[in-house]
């Protein structure tokens, strides 16, 4: 199924969830936000990453969007997007089916199965496996926490971890935990869809996916401090 | 056959006619209303509002009890709109719900003509049934003056009309709610706040409290959900307060209207007494406190009788502190600049709040359904066995299995409601209110009044004309008010309005709802169409009539109702953001088949 033929169908399910008299209590609403930051300092490379989600439904039915990518030094390194169709299953858990389309670094089609939602301790949580076009299957964690120092003032630790359950040469990665992309966003919410944030990210690869990265020559693992904005549009 | 713009009414001038003795005896009166845009400036800033005759809030209409009344409604927006009376007894078709008994909305450049007699007299409103209209301006007082001598006696009387401003549309409040149900909420647990509360009470105290609701994922400080509003009375923000007359030793009757979408207020006027008279436009035995919390569209009634020329205060503080509906009444009617009231803490809920063990619900099993609970025997609740402060909260389900209560982990107050056997336990409506509402504190809210003050409660309210059917219950209805604050999500019985079926009354009978408010937020419950008596302990006679009755978080409360006005009726919370998620229902009044 093509991305869209996807969409349209995902909008479809959701408009027609609607009850022919419309009620307020099933309006359809949408959300979308977007942080896009910079690092130009340090060791670092120029770089900018961004990372989208949104979704679009009532409160049963909804078409999420998740995207994200990073620009180094003059090219695009990642690049992906996702569509979801989500569906609460309890108080504070979505499932969610769809489509991966990894744009870099390989052209590559996924199905994507996976849960989000708030984890007791107010743990934002997202999981998801991911099966590709070419039969290899891959899961990815995130787990996100806002600790609030003052009412506006945010600082937010982070961290994602990538499995895969078999080599994917193509892709450069190796069995097992591959890598790992954690670090604290201290954000200022001048308002809540404003704030601007400074991002301490680490990055690190390992085991099999760490020894071909050394081999390639890359940097296994890396920490950059970075700026950048956060808005979000409803 | 009288015409008058209902615009040109002048709740003052009227007042004082009215206390000269002058009657505005009117057999019918016609009167016009017309729904446009305007510009408002409540907040500092220029902002649209959707007002009536050019006015928010609308003009005082003032009714006769007696009266058979015209209202054209014209719609000069380029949306559908309505005026629903709150608190009347009418024709359904007049309710002015859309979607109810045929009533299709006004649409733009439409005129709608209600026309219905006025069978009761009273303090009460009106307000847009249409989207989020009654956030945007759609809103005004409405008074009815009775058929014979008023048993309230004033020399004198101003309509006191509070609401909540914001300059964001209803649309995008409701839109950001959705997306960030803390969105509103700047009172949240911070990391500074840790520090401080910890130094105060304990580290490992303040971490476990801390972890306690954590653990629940809900907030303490989750006291309203939409904040940023400017609050007016008749009108007036807090920078240039509402300003009225009195003269000593006068009986000054304050109607007080709580015509907000959102917010709660804490009235009080320092140094004064407040005689409340009525709730809800029902006479009630006087009963004298120092301040009131009035609920979202409640209405009271109070005489103040200033005894020197000082200028008295009249404050209403939102209830998250958030700030202040103010106005003053001096002798010569300018304002009497007196300063801003020192603003009470804000409070936050205590885990006593939850009354339910949410964690341990199990939803999923439980009959999502209207249950009827009318079989039961309530001649076997233990009520001997239990102490007076439990018996406030369960009030007549009486089929909880005490030995299951979860005690230890909720606190006393609570019970684990996820354990409860309501199928299994018998239950008799044995003619007898099944339960007493004691003057305990959970009926008194907390409005953080100086020690020894008197805060009015619930408990407090007897009707003063007995009420007419003093039949018991013949079933009970359980409406259980719940939320899923992190997806924005409130129900009734587990469904949002567009997913159940109406609850059904059959024309005549007596039945008991009981409210079981198993989220973490007050539920100002509504319905239109008819009174429900409030089980406040009082004897039957006596019960209060309300069309609001608010449900604290974690409490539960019996009404009782007679169906006697046939009609398709809203029944909902008045919170209009939680309404507009789900919180609602159709109740259908009809001669239902037998065993139906």
């Amino acid at each position: 199924m093509n991305m869209k033929t996807l969409i349209a169908a995902i909008l479809g399910l959701s408009l027609m969830s609607a009850p022919a008299l419309a009620m307020e209590d099933d309006r359809l609403f949408h959300y979308f936000s977007l942080e896009t930051d910079y690092a130009d300092w340090g060791e670092a490379e120029r770089e900018v990453t961004f990372e989208g989600e949104g979704w679009l439904g009532n409160d049963t039915h909804r078409a999420w969007l998740k995207t994200e990518g990073e620009w180094e030094d003059g090219s695009w390194h990642e690049a992906e997007i996702q569509l979801l169709y989500s569906k609460p299953i309890a108080d504070f858990w979505d499932v969610q089916a769809g489509v991966r389309h990894d744009f870099k670094p390989h052209p590559t089609h996924y199905a994507v199965l996976g849960v989000q939602g708030l984890a007791p301790y107010f743990f934002e949580t997202e999981a998801a496996f991911f099966l590709s076009d070419e039969g290899d299957s891959s899961f990815r964690a995130e787990v996100s926490y806002d600790l609030l120092i003052t009412q506006r003032l945010i600082a937010e630790p982070y961290g994602e971890a990538n499995f895969y359950f078999q080599d994917v040469d193509k892709q450069e990665k190796a069995s097992g935990l591959a890598d790992i992309d954690a670090g604290l966003q201290l954000r200022y919410e001048i308002t809540r869809k404003f704030a601007p944030y400074l991002d301490f990210n680490y990055r690190s690869t390992f085991s099999g996916t760490r020894d071909i990265a050394e081999r390639a020559g890359e940097d296994p693992e890396s920490f950059v401090v970075r700026a950048g904005l956060r808005f979000w549009l409803n | 056959m009288r015409s008058k713009r209902a615009g040109w009414l002048n709740g003052l001038r009227l007042g004082i006619l009215m206390a000269a003795g002058l009657s505005t005896a009117a057999a019918a009166g016609t009167y016009e209303l017309t729904i446009g845009e305007t510009e408002v400036s409540f907040s500092g800033d220029n902002a649209k509002a959707f007002a009536v005759n050019g006015e928010v809030p609308g003009p005082l209409l003032r009714f006769k009890e007696g009266e058979d009344v015209t209202i054209h409604v014209t719609n000069t927006l380029d949306v559908p709109t309505s005026v629903h009376w709150h608190g009347l007894l009418l024709p359904g078709d007049m309710d002015g719900v859309p979607g109810f008994n045929g009533f299709p909305g006004i649409a733009p450049g439409e005129t709608f003509t209600y026309r219905f007699p006025i069978r009761q007299a009273g303090t009460y409103w009106y307000h847009a049934h249409s989207a989020y209209q009654e956030q945007e301006g759609v809103y005004g007082p409405l008074v009815i003056d009775p058929k014979g001598a008023d048993p309230v006696k004033a020399d004198r009387e101003h309509v006191i009309f509070l609401s909540d401003w914001t300059d964001e549309r209803g649309a995008q409040v409701h839109a950001n709610l959705k997306a960030m149900p803390d969105y509103y909420n700047y009172a949240q647990n911070t990391l500074l706040g840790f520090f401080r509360e910890a130094s105060e009470e304990g580290f490992s105290e303040t971490l476990a409290e801390r972890a306690a609701w954590g653990e629940m994922r809900m907030m303490p400080s989750d006291i309203a959900d939409v904040s940023g509003y400017t609050f007016l009375m008749n009108g007036q923000p807090e920078r240039t307060p509402w300003a009225g007359t009195f003269k000593p030793h006068e009986r000054v009757r304050l109607r007080l209207i709580n015509g907000s979408a959102m917010t709660y207020f804490d009235f009080r006027i320092p140094g004064h007494k407040l005689q409340v008279v009525q709730a809800d436009g029902q006479n009630v035995e006087p009963v004298s406190v120092d301040e009131l919390r009035i609920a979202v569209a409640e209405t009271y009634d109070v005489i103040v009788t200033p005894h020197s020329a000082a200028p008295l205060q009249l404050i209403a503080e939102a209830m998250d502190r958030s700030g202040f509906a103010l106005g003053t009444l001096s002798t010569d009617g300018a304002p009497a600049n007196l300063p801003r009231p020192e603003q009470r803490p804000r409070g936050e809920l205590a885990m006593s709040d939850m009354g339910m063990n949410h964690a341990g619900m199990d939803h999923g099993s439980m009959d999502q359904g209207d249950m009827d609970h009318g079989s039961m025997d309530h001649s076997q609740m233990p009520h001997d066995a239990m102490p007076q402060e439990e018996m406030s909260h369960t009030m007549d389900h009486g089929s909880m299995n005490h030995g299951e209560m979860d005690h230890e982990a909720m606190g006393h107050e609570a019970m684990g409601h996820g354990k409860m056997d309501h199928g299994a336990m018998p239950m008799k409506n044995d003619g007898a209110p099944p339960s007493a509402l004691s003057r305990d504190h959970e009926l008194v809210p907390s409005v953080g009044a100086p020690e020894g003050a008197r805060v009015l409660s619930y408990a407090d309210l007897r009707a003063l004309e007995d009420n007419d059917d003093l039949r018991a219950p013949m079933r009970e209805i359980e409406v259980r008010l719940g939320g899923t604050m992190e997806r924005y999500l409130w129900t009734i019985n587990g469904k949002k309005f567009s997913e159940a079926e109406p609850i059904k009354l059959n024309y005549g009978e007596r039945a008991r709802l009981t409210f079981i408010n198993e989220s973490m937020m007050n539920h100002p419950m509504h319905l239109h169409g008819m009174f429900v008596e409030l089980e406040n302990g009082q004897p039957r006679e006596k019960q209060p009539r309300k069309h609001i009755v608010n449900v604290g978080p974690g409490r539960s409360y019996s009404v009782e109702i007679t169906a006697d006005e046939p009609g398709e009726w809203a029944f909902h919370c008045h919170l209009l953001y939680h309404m507009a998620s789900g919180m609602m229902r159709k109740v259908v009044v009809a001669e239902l088949p037998e065993g139906a």
